[in-house]
């Protein structure tokens, strides 16, 4: 059988963005986890102890901030709610249920897709992205409060009130965004994981999952075909 | 500060009831401060028995030692020069410390487990050993009490002399107040103390003579007589304090709330993968999927 063609999917860049942001929010989970209850205070002991993940949180926390606002500039037009997403919104109950996964057209099925094609990201993965990149404005910023909460004047007191409520939505709100992200990216969308690690998807994977990008890199890299 | 010989009432970040079987009177530290005549024995008291360094003082225009209080000084006499309604002025002091609540914000607030512990005589004590230095009690404190060290990372505050008054001795302030301003003793005896007080004050005319006991954070083992019960402020007190409501729903229905959350959501995917399973694209369509694909 021919090798399938492949197309870069994820520059070294992206990927390596992708895995310092990665693994900055699993540490910050893990840490954040720690304080959130007492039931997960033994976490903290995994990471070297409670005034150490006291200390490093804040740290790290900047480091994940950092990679997110980079994707910000790199993937920002990539990320920009479109039409298309539009039209692939009202078909996103075809893709949860995973409808239309083989390509081959059937009567019964009608249409290739059963869920309109995407582009380089879905709105799933966009309202990923926007979920992670306000929750981290949010964060950061909270963050800031409770990281020098004793340099806080009593009269500006307000400030910590509004931080340790926010801080916590927001980490619920990148949680759920988390946990879909991982579960899409590892067990439904098998060759997802593959291509954050090594970059690359095969075409046919890419027709499936993307096929406006397919078609946009494949017209703009013609000697590829 | 820790000692074996009270028992725990509560304690911070923890799942387990809290061991105290035995009960104890509450005790309580009375300040009145219409008997307070500004000479900061109690501070150098504190500083002395606590073995705290001692702090460079800063001119505030006023007899007022600092500003604020610091991890090194947990004790602090407030002057304010204070116009009464009648156009009299009064020079209000007050001897500003932890309140010691009986709901207290900062053991509320705190995530580390055993680093704030409420004795069953009332005292809230900072163990320094278990803290992280994360300041969460500074955001539940309605008092303005908590000071974190920027050496140590810890935080510190008056201990109410836990380690005296678990031997049986009255807090080292008290023993050093020399118009009985300061009294220590059951919060019932001290209640009873400043009830009186203030029906004393009242009767030279202070008519809005108070005890202060704040019932928004249960009450307090620090209770204090105001001569002027009505402005609370002026004598550095808060009008009606409470535990933020901030924190509280952070640490009531947001923590079981969120937690449902997290747990749901991990569940359902979960459940989703055993509804719906993976997205497997089969490569060996290759040429079919071109043609239908373009």
């Amino acid at each position: 059988m021919e090798e399938e063609k492949r197309v870069l999917r994820y520059t070294l860049a992206e990927r390596v963005t992708h895995w310092i942001a990665g693994f900055s929010y699993m540490y910050l989970l893990v840490n954040g986890l720690a304080l959130w209850t007492p039931a997960m205070w033994w976490m903290a002991a995994v990471l070297g102890g409670g005034p150490l993940a006291r200390a490093t949180h804040p740290w790290v926390g900047l480091v994940f901030v950092a990679t997110v606002f980079y994707m910000f500039k790199i993937w920002r037009q990539d990320m920009k709610v479109t039409d298309v997403d539009r039209r692939w919104a009202k078909t996103i109950g075809a893709y949860v249920r995973n409808e239309g996964e083989t390509l081959e057209p059937t009567e019964a099925r009608r249409s290739f897709d059963q869920w309109a094609p995407v582009d380089r990201f879905n709105l799933g993965q966009k309202y990923f992205f926007w979920a992670m990149f306000w929750s981290g404005i949010v964060l950061l910023l909270t963050g800031m409060v409770l990281w020098w909460s004793e340099y806080i004047p009593w009269s500006l007191r307000f400030l910590r009130y509004i931080s340790v409520i926010l801080h916590p939505i927001a980490f619920l709100v990148t949680f759920g965004a988390f946990v879909i992200h991982v579960y899409m990216g590892t067990a439904v969308v098998r060759g997802g994981f593959s291509s954050v690690i090594r970059g690359e998807v095969t075409e046919t994977w890419a027709r499936h999952h993307h096929r406006l990008w397919l078609d946009r890199v494949l017209k703009s890299a013609p000697a590829r075909k | 500060m820790a000692t074996k010989t009270l028992e725990i009432k509560a304690s911070s970040a923890s799942n387990s009831p809290s061991p105290g079987i035995r009960s104890t009177a509450v005790v309580a530290k009375l300040i009145d401060t219409s008997t307070c005549i500004g000479c900061k024995a109690c501070e150098v008291a504190c500083q002395e028995w606590n073995d705290l360094t001692p702090e460079t003082t800063v001119q505030l225009g006023t007899y007022q030692t600092l500003p604020e209080m610091t991890p090194n000084f947990w004790n602090l006499i407030r002057f304010n020069e204070q116009e009464v309604e009648g156009g009299s002025l009064h020079w209000l002091m007050r001897k500003d410390q932890c309140m010691h609540c009986a709901d207290p914000g900062c053991l509320a607030a705190c995530p580390a487990p055993g680093a704030i512990v409420q004795y069953d005589n009332g005292i809230v004590d900072f163990q320094q050993e278990n803290c992280i230095g994360c300041g969460y009690c500074i955001a539940g404190c309605p008092f303005n009490i908590p000071k974190l060290s920027k050496t140590t990372k810890k935080v510190y505050k008056c201990t109410l002399c836990v380690d005296r008054v678990s031997v049986g001795l009255e807090p080292a302030c008290i023993k050093a107040c020399p118009t009985s301003c300061l009294q220590f003793g059951t919060k019932d005896q001290m209640l009873q103390k400043a009830n009186a007080r203030v029906n004393q004050l009242k009767g030279a005319g202070f008519k809005d003579a108070v005890v202060y006991d704040p019932q928004g954070v249960g009450g307090t083992s620090v209770v204090s007589v105001l001569a002027f019960g009505t402005i609370p402020q002026a004598y550095g007190l808060p009008v009606d304090p409470n535990i933020p409501w901030t924190v509280q729903l952070w640490k009531s229905p947001l923590k079981w709330i969120g937690s449902l959350a997290m747990i749901g959501g991990v569940i359902g995917t979960f459940i989703h993968y055993l509804r719906f399973g993976p997205k497997i694209v089969k490569e060996n369509s290759a040429e079919e999927a071109a043609k239908g694909g373009a």
